[in-house]
């Protein structure tokens, strides 16, 4: 059976999902799979404690995927290749230098790549809230939610910009 | 220089006094925050400079708000390893601030500013770590603390945020919350049924981790794990702490029925081993460190149920932290040899027992 997904490897991967009352099945290769954040219980039963150990150290960085190693970022001159290297990243602005890499990164550690917990503005963002430049950025921010189907985010400051309007 | 832990509350250790929450089983609750400030590289490949500016922006936000008034500042390179040992078994810094890995001394303006309960490590692999402890399951409350804290520094401070993947850190593991929540549990039902290595492969099928008793890398010994929270992405704080608290509150039954089986089924020999871990800890002269950690396990088991009445759990509690190699060490001497540190710790570990024995006579 092909993997519904990349329609190009065999599936391995049964995924049977009910929400509301429908039923739907999905075959996906064991990649594919991985990029949705499907654990398999298969999967599981073979991680040995130090591997897993290893995963939260410098392990990390073996689930990044392949290429972009000349790219260096413009803030603190840390490269994939130091990444690979220390299981850490530079500073703030390797997230988007590296920014296509690493949200396949964090789906496959966290089984999802956007942030639905608390919002934070900067104490500038914050105390600019009440005017045009605050509200701009926020609708900045609003945009770029939106484009990263982060949802949550979005509709949080949909809300900040309605009280503010 | 050398430490004075006396200007800690309870010394830092009231997390230990048993007054939470199932805390016969859940020792302790920790709560942690991962920040970094905006502007500047992530601590590794931080300069001394810029690590004194991360350290003194903190110490002027923390000044500003009513938290953390009465906390003691501890700056870990100007400590020395006996002292950043002490802090470590305490588990108030972590093995990384503390550079417990080989001789290296803490980097500069390593610190952490601490009340006991709720602290700041800084110059950690994130410039910030908040971290809040409590007795027994507390999560709840745990984070409560730590969310004003957050929230206080945060309108202080520019802590580094990114629209789609929430506070930045340094490995990107913690990233989005930047939340892990631990809790430290005793499970010696589950191990003596050979029912743990089930219960373990189900909570990791769920998105939780376990970890010994000091953290990342470390052993799991006398039957206490730390059980924690995997991903840091993708889910609220609430949904974290919600997920932690229902699978530990289900860890906890099955632990307690693990020990109904044990005492349906093997109750002389139940009896007989709780009650030769206390004769070896009340008479022993001697004690290495995984053996004291397995007796007390085994002591442990026995005042959970109720077979041995004598002993408290904050006793049991305090026995664990203080017969580690460094509480075991005359601040300023050199550590001492192993056999030595048997002893010591067998007299200590007497004396208290002794001392609970004689207070349940009268």
């Amino acid at each position: 059976m092909q993997c519904d997904n990349c329609h190009e490897r065999e599936a391995a991967v049964h995924l049977t999902q009910i929400v509301d009352n429908s039923v739907t099945t999905l075959h996906l290769c064991p990649q594919c799979a991985a990029e949705k954040g499907v654990q398999t219980g298969a999967n599981v039963a073979k991680f040995p404690l130090s591997d897993f150990l290893a995963s939260m150290g410098k392990g990390v960085a073996a689930h990044l995927p392949p290429g972009g190693t000349a790219e260096a970022c413009g803030f603190c001159g840390a490269t994939l290749q130091d990444f690979r290297n220390s299981g850490r990243l530079g500073c703030p602005h390797c997230y988007e230098t590296f920014e296509s890499h690493l949200r396949t990164l964090l789906r496959r550690l966290h089984g999802s790549s956007k942030h639905v917990g608390e919002v934070y503005l900067t104490p500038g963002e914050a105390s600019a809230g009440s005017t045009d430049h605050g509200a701009s950025e926020m609708r900045r921010q609003l945009a770029a939610a939106v484009e990263a189907e982060n949802f949550e985010l979005a509709a949080e400051l949909r809300d900040r910009l309605r009280a503010l309007e | 220089m050398s430490l004075d832990l006396s200007l800690l509350r309870d010394g830092g250790v009231s997390w230990l006094d048993a007054s939470g929450p199932e805390s016969g089983i859940v020792l302790s609750t920790r709560v942690r925050l991962a920040r970094n400030l905006q502007g500047l590289p992530f601590t590794v490949r931080t300069r001394a400079e810029d690590r004194a500016a991360i350290l003194d922006r903190v110490i002027d936000a923390v000044e500003g708000t009513e938290r953390l008034s009465d906390a003691t500042l501890f700056r870990l390179n100007e400590l020395d390893g006996h002292s950043r040992q002490l802090l470590h078994e305490r588990h108030l810094v972590s093995k990384e601030l503390a550079a417990l890995n080989g001789d290296a001394e803490a980097r500069s303006s390593a610190a952490l500013l601490t009340d006991g309960i709720l602290g700041i490590m800084i110059n950690e692999e994130d410039h910030l770590r908040l971290q809040s402890l409590r007795s027994g399951l507390a999560l709840l409350e745990a984070y409560a603390d730590l969310e004003r804290l957050d929230t206080d520094l945060g309108s202080r401070l520019s802590f580094a945020f990114h629209p789609e993947f929430g506070y930045l850190t340094s490995c990107p593991t913690n990233a989005g919350t930047g939340l892990r929540a631990s809790v430290l549990i005793h499970l010696p039902g589950l191990v003596l049924t050979k029912e743990i290595a089930k219960v373990l492969q189900g909570l990791a099928q769920v998105g939780l981790t376990f970890r010994g008793l000091y953290g990342e890398g470390s052993e799991v010994v006398g039957n206490f794990f730390q059980l924690s929270n995997q991903t840091t992405l993708g889910k609220s704080e609430e949904e974290l702490l919600d997920h932690l608290g229902k699978l530990v509150r289900r860890v906890i039954e099955y632990e307690v029925q693990a020990r109904q089986v044990l005492e349906r089924d093997a109750a002389a020999v139940m009896a007989d081993k709780v009650w030769r871990a206390y004769g070896l800890l009340r008479y022993a002269r001697s004690l290495s460190f995984d053996e004291n950690m397995n007796l007390l396990s085994g002591v442990r088991l026995g005042v959970g149920l109720n077979l041995i009445k004598d002993v408290s759990v904050y006793t049991l509690n305090k026995l664990l932290v203080f017969t580690q190699p460094a509480h075991l060490t005359v601040a300023g001497d050199r550590p001492a040899p192993e056999s030595n540190q048997s002893m010591l710790r067998a007299d200590f570990v007497r004396r208290e027992l002794e001392s609970d024995a004689e207070r349940a006579s009268t």
